[in-house]
This record gives C-alpha cells, structure tokens and sequence, in this order.
C-alpha cells in the first residue's frame, strides 16, 4: 500500500495513496499507525483524500487506529473524505467515534 | 415471469488482490442497470462494497486462504431485482456467528464483524447455504 508520512514534530500526517482501502492493503495501514504510537507520536492525522471505497477491513484498520490511540492517551483524527466513503462511516455508525474534518489543516488545528 | 437480462459468471483465485477488479467490474454493471430508478452512482458503490465482503469472507473463512483455491462470482440481473452469488469450495462458516449489528460492532469497537452488517444493510436479503462442492453466499436487491 502506497503511504506517505509526513511529520512536522507536532503532527504526524498519514496520506493514503490509494483508491480502494480494502481487505487486500488496510492491514499495512493498521501497523504502520500501531508503529507510529508505539513509538510515542501523541498526534496523528490520517488523509482519506484519495480513497473512494473503503470496505469493513478498512474501517476495522481506522479502529484499531483509535483504540491504540486513546489506549495511550494520544489523538487520531480523519480528513477529506469522499462521499461514497463518508456514507460508509455513517452506515456503520463510525462517524460518531471519529473526529473528522474537512481538510487536514482543519485537523490539525484541532489538536 | 422473470426474465433475464445480464449473467456473469467470474472465477478469480482465492486472493485478495482480484477485489479490486471484480469491484470495478461490478460497479460498471451497477451504471448498465435500466429499471433501477433509484440512485445508481449509490447502487455501484453498494454493489462494490457488499461483493467486496462476500469475497473476503469466502477468500479467508471458507476458504481459509488458500491461495490455490478459486471463488465463483455470479451476478444476474432480471428485469425485478439483481442476485450477487459468491460460491466458495470450502467448509463454510457459521453466518449467524458473525457480529451483524451497528450496535454490537460500534461498542465493542471491534476490528472485525461488520461485514455481514453492511451486507444486510445494503441488500434485501443475505443467505448462506451449502451446495455441491462447497457452499454459496446469495444477496438479492429487488429494482421496484
């Protein structure tokens, strides 16, 4: 799966490069967000700009993501969702655990 | 009576990487869907998204991974609904056993067992039964 990270010493922006976040890539997703607050990132920004369809698995890797995070007092935010992924984080009620923004200077401001 | 109008029968092997192409070959059929009245740019995502977790759970459950297993897909469409049939060759799984409300898979917070809550949400109706050789997952979409 095509990442990229960017860390500005305060946020760590994670940018999906992919158009499908499915069953077949999402668990590299999951790791590499399980690496990043294991070793001590308190504030991550994950950028959904790209993807138009996201199935179970990877919602199930975002999750993972938000558990891991407040397990350890850190933060995970979402931008830039498109809307057929939108309508899939609002089918599965998901929208009301995240926190998610418009653009991902709006997340993370919010941090 | 219902007359037929598109059948596709795909076999793909029991991969991950070929959810992507039966994806997109199933959203372009969604656009060809003439007594569809309703939102079909909705209905290709929809369509996508529930072969999409068919085929996962046929690829890693019934199938347990095996990458030289193959899984069918055959999607018919008939003038009064569209039937998505997944066929696996393996032992099946317990569909009942799977986590199927938004529920149970917000509180928990789980990472998995939502699948078969997004099937039931999108299509009118999710069976699994066994036939020969393995079993079938069928999901039907009534056009009204």
């Amino acid at each position: 799966m095509n990442l990229k990270l960017e860390d500005n010493g305060q946020v760590v922006l994670v940018q999906v490069k992919e158009e499908r976040l499915d069953a077949h890539n999402s668990e590299q997703l999951k790791q590499e967000l399980s690496r990043l607050f294991e070793a001590g990132k308190t504030k991550v920004v994950v950028d959904l700009k790209e993807v138009r369809f996201i199935d179970s698995s990877g919602l199930g890797a975002l999750v993972s993501g938000f558990k891991n995070a407040s397990s350890r007092q850190a933060g995970l935010k979402l931008s830039s969702l498109q809307s057929q992924v939108k309508s899939m984080f609002e089918l599965t009620r998901l929208h009301r655990v995240f926190d998610i923004y418009t653009t991902v200077d709006e997340a993370i401001e919010a941090f | 009576m219902k007359k037929t109008q598109i059948e596709l029968q795909i076999k793909v092997p029991n991969q991950t990487r070929y959810l992507s192409l039966i994806g997109r070959i199933s959203e372009e059929l969604a656009k060809q869907l003439q007594n569809y009245t309703g939102d079909r740019e909705a209905l290709a995502n929809h369509i996508n998204v529930v072969l999409t977790e068919a085929l996962v759970n046929a690829i890693r459950h019934a199938n347990a991974n095996d990458p030289d297993e193959e899984v069918e897909i055959r999607i018919t469409v008939t003038d009064e609904e569209l039937v998505l049939q997944v066929f696996d060759h393996g032992r099946g799984f317990n569909l009942e056993s799977i986590s199927s409300t938004a529920e149970d898979a917000q509180h928990e917070l789980e990472d998995h067992g939502r699948g078969l809550y997004i099937m039931r949400s999108l299509m009118d109706s999710v069976v699994y039964y066994p036939v020969e050789g393995g079993n079938v997952l069928e999901m039907r979409k009534q056009f009204r």
